[in-house]
């Protein structure tokens, strides 16, 4: 069974384009879709949004480059309190916060991937987990600058476009995110689809290979932490903006951690999986965990012993074999 | 001032010890069968609640309930060994074994607060460890002397198995070369099973003895997830000199920087993690795989 | 001709054990050569220093009249010195032809592309396409490599090789390990190596060595102890001694 999600080789460019137009029809689809059912809920929705990015972005690292890191959320939580304090400081208008955002994340990323692409295996572990608890401490520490264990508040962004005002149902900001979004997830699958992606796929496989055909492994996974910081910028920057608040974790390992388990429910190395783990963890994560906060983590861990036992790479390559057969059932029926 | 060096120091030694009796079991795991094991705090954890209702519902005797928590975690650890562990031995898919032990950890926490609930469970010390104890020049707490004299314990008996047993000479001919370990008809699975056991035993005292530091409540699985791992990174993996000095070192520099600079927290610890982890890969003792 | 890769004096030990001693060739683009010996001769280490997974204790490597010692292996690589493993590596997850193009895109520079669709760029794909053909495995292009056969796979390394230009190719057992069913598609693959660059082989198998070589280099106890032509090789003595050790003493003094 050919992997829908791969690309296309020998075959023609269709299906890689195809992809793209199926983002760009499917991404805004969803979130006309959450729009309409939950016309209450959409702050929720937005930070789903903004943790989405968080895992797109580690998805470069993870999925495409084989980096192992429970500590990627400092790089979105730092982008968050730089933008939020651009926000307080004067600069209001919100294209030019995610574009701080941006910055600020390629700088976290670059420098956070400087330390951990150095070493593999339970170094690298370690030490992405170390500066994200750095991080976290400095956080804390920084009070002036991030507030601290209160958190930073009070961030108003001006209006989009000058046009479209925040409104109070977070409606503008939703749809603000949604596009953003779409407009990234299309980037980032050029960019994974890119002869520069697929040597990073390639390194991941064997990098003692990747080095023997030529290729320097540590500048190229160094600057994919720089496009997996500007990602994850974004989404702090949505985050920050759309909620008004940044608060302690969102640089916590805590949510480093929930962010790979999400990336990982949905399969790495794909893009289309973290999308759909952090859609349907976030979204499972509201309801069941608002019930009771300790069977949700009864129910997270036996999901995820039972992805890495049965389902290791992710639950999206089961339900997009699911949906091709039903398509193909519903193609011979006709 | 002096007093507060030695408060300082004592805090940190009995703290460094309570790492180093947890992690130990740790190291040898990753030294040997090469798992990263992030749900190691749940066992501790686990334990801690085993003597805490052997203390406080059934009423048994301090020394007992050790023996209850250790075993009784021993028991419910193994079939977690059987039906999970063995699985991802030796793989070199390091995210796999990372998400395994993840959702162990929740589950465990999970079940702890169904069956305990959310609050933080005293392990009630005898009237002998519970008062002052008077050394003759300084007056300690009695506690802390109970936990470095099981640190040190723990760290001669573990050297006098590993070193002195038949038991250690497979152990170390396991860890330095599985394969020709079983071509020599030394039964791996056996020594990865009786292994797990000890590293599981091991973390269910330290989390019993330790309780004062780390008290148990469901989220310590989570909170001490990251700090056993690192302390066995820093340390070297397979070593147990190793795992004691960084128990140590960690331990001081935490304390101390608590004590010193509490707005920080733990700021200085992970620099000197950083730091450590930069310069000795491997670990301070440790050896590359 | 020139001299492609000059070895002088090529000398390593590990402690106190010398595992090469003093080892100098040369090889000119064309030349087929294959390096044998007994096992422990030291034939493995001295490709790894060749191919720069060592450096020599002392004694320097010239690749084109450059001096290549202390390059470091991608540097080696841009220069033409290109080797295949013992073990076969590829990369687990990509398709045959992934696994040549991107071999063919790092050699041109074009892996630094960030959003052009790569491996259907014409250039490219006749480069790909051109080298699985040469070597028969075209058909399997699609396949990911966990589908291919262990021949297959071996032939699949080598062609990465050829994808990066290779001035001299370092072949370690290139047939080891191939079921006995798929190895003349490997010999087949070998002799249709372009005629320019100069190929070194290591091989155990000597009717290889003879179908192949125009030249054998005889290594024993990390030192070179013959060199000449196939049919040479086996009428020498010190070889054979090499081979046999202190039997062949033992025989002769009965």
């Amino acid at each position: 069974m050919t992997d829908r999600l791969s690309i296309g080789v020998g075959r023609s460019a269709a299906p890689a384009i195809s992809q793209d137009i199926l983002a760009l029809v499917l991404i805004p689809l969803i979130g006309a879709i959450g729009f309409v059912l939950f016309p209450d809920d959409l702050a929720f929705l937005t930070r789903l949004i903004s943790l989405t990015l968080l895992v797109l972005s580690l998805d470069l690292v993870t999925g495409y480059c084989g980096i192992d890191t429970i500590g990627h959320s400092a790089i979105f939580g730092v982008s968050a309190y730089v933008a939020g304090n651009a926000c307080l400081a004067g600069l209001t208008d919100p294209v030019a916060l995610l574009i701080v955002g941006a910055v600020s994340g390629a700088a976290a990323g670059l420098a956070s991937g400087a330390l951990v692409a150095r070493f593999s295996g339970l170094p690298q572990l370690v030490l992405s987990i170390a500066i994200g608890q750095l991080t976290a401490a400095l956080a804390n520490k920084l009070s002036s600058l991030t507030g601290g264990s209160d958190g930073l508040s009070g961030i108003e962004p001006g209006r989009v476009f000058g046009v479209f005002a925040f409104d109070l149902y977070g409606r503008t900001g939703y749809i603000f995110s949604v596009v953003v979004l779409t407009i990234v997830f299309v980037i980032l699958r050029r960019l994974v689809n890119s002869p520069f992606g697929l040597l990073c796929r390639a390194i991941k496989d064997d990098s003692l290979r990747a080095r023997m055909i030529g290729a320097r492994i540590y500048p190229r996974l160094v600057i994919m932490y720089g496009f997996s910081g500007v990602v994850a910028g974004i989404g702090g920057a949505i985050m920050a903006i759309n909620t008004g608040v940044v608060g302690l974790d969102s640089v916590s390992f805590e949510q480093s951690a929930e962010a790979l388990v999400m990336l990982v429910v949905g399969g790495a190395g794909t893009l289309w999986g973290g999308l759909f783990g952090s859609l349907v963890f976030q979204l499972f994560q509201h309801y069941v965990s608002a019930a009771n906060p300790f069977h949700w983590l009864i129910m997270l861990g036996l999901l995820l012993i039972a992805i890495v036992l049965f389902a290791p790479r992710g639950l999206a390559p089961l339900v997009g074999s699911l949906a091709q057969r039903t398509v193909r059932l519903a193609w011979r029926r006709s | 001032m002096a007093k507060t060096i030695l408060g300082i120091g004592l805090d940190a030694i009995s703290y460094g010890m309570v790492l180093f009796i947890i992690s130990i079991g740790l190291s040898i795991m990753m030294g040997l069968m090469r798992v990263v094991n992030l749900a190691h705090g749940a066992f501790a954890m686990i334990g801690g609640y085993l003597a805490s209702y052997a203390l406080r519902s059934i009423g048994l005797s301090y020394p007992v309930a050790i023996i209850v928590a250790v075993l009784g975690t021993i028991v419910i650890a193994m079939p977690f060994e059987i039906l999970l562990y063995r699985r991802i031995y030796r793989k070199s898919d390091a995210l796999a074994q990372i998400l395994l032990t993840i959702g162990i950890t929740f589950l465990i926490i999970g079940l702890a607060n169904f069956i305990f609930g959310p609050t933080s469970k005293p392990i009630p010390l005898p009237a002998s460890l519970s008062g002052p104890y008077d050394l003759g020049f300084k007056v300690i707490p009695a506690n802390r002397l109970f936990v470095m004299a099981c640190g040190v314990c723990t760290a001669l008996l573990l050297w006098l198995l590993v070193d002195r047993t038949e038991f250690g000479i497979r152990l170390r001919a396991a860890v330095d070369n599985g394969d020709m370990a079983e071509a020599l008809g030394i039964k791996t699975q056996i020594i990865f099973s009786v292994t797990f056991a000890l590293a599981v035993g091991l973390a269910a005292f330290g989390g019993v003895v330790g309780a004062e530091l780390l008290p148990i409540e469901p989220y310590y699985a989570l909170r001490y997830m990251v700090t056993f791992l690192v302390v066995v990174s820093v340390g070297g993996s397979g070593s147990i000199l190793g795992a004691l000095a960084a128990s140590m070192i960690l331990g001081l520099v935490d304390t101390t920087g608590k004590y010193l600079a509490p707005e920080y927290g733990e700021f200085f610890f992970y620099l000197l993690v950083i730091g450590i982890v930069f310069v000795f890969p491997n670990g301070l003792l440790g050896r590359s795989h | 001709m020139t001299e492609l890769l000059q070895l002088k004096a090529i000398t390593k030990s590990f402690g106190g054990l010398r595992v090469s001693d003093d080892i100098s060739f040369n090889l000119r683009g064309g030349d087929r050569v294959a390096l044998i010996g007994p096992n422990g001769a030291g034939k493995t280490t001295l490709v790894n220093i060749i191919s720069g997974d060592l450096t020599p204790s002392s004694g320097t490597i010239f690749l084109n009249g450059e001096d290549v010692t202390h390059l470091s292996i991608p540097g080696r690589v841009g220069a033409g010195l290109v080797r295949t493993f013992q073990v076969t590596r590829l990369f687990s997850s990509l398709t045959a032809a992934q696994n040549v193009a991107i071999a063919v895109m790092q050699k041109r520079g074009l892996t630094k592309q960030l959003f052009s669709n790569p491996v259907n760029h014409p250039d490219v794909r006749r480069e790909w396409e051109g080298i699985l053909g040469l070597l028969g495995i075209a058909h399997l292009s699609e396949l990911r490599v966990s589908n291919l056969a262990y021949g297959q796979q071996r032939l699949l390394d080598l062609a990465i090789g050829l994808a990066l230009e290779p001035k001299v190719l370092l072949l370690d057992e290139p047939a080891a390990g191939v079921p006995s069913d798929e190895s003349p598609k490997i010999i087949e693959a070998i002799n249709r190596l372009p005629s320019h660059i100069a190929v070194l082989m290591i091989e155990h198998d000597m009717d290889l060595v003879f179908r192949f070589a125009q030249r054998v280099l005889v290594l024993a106890n990390g030192r070179l102890i013959f060199e000449g032509t196939p049919a040479e090789v086996t009428g020498n003595p010190e070889v054979r001694r090499a081979y046999l050790g202190k039997y062949e003493d033992a025989r002769r003094a009965s």
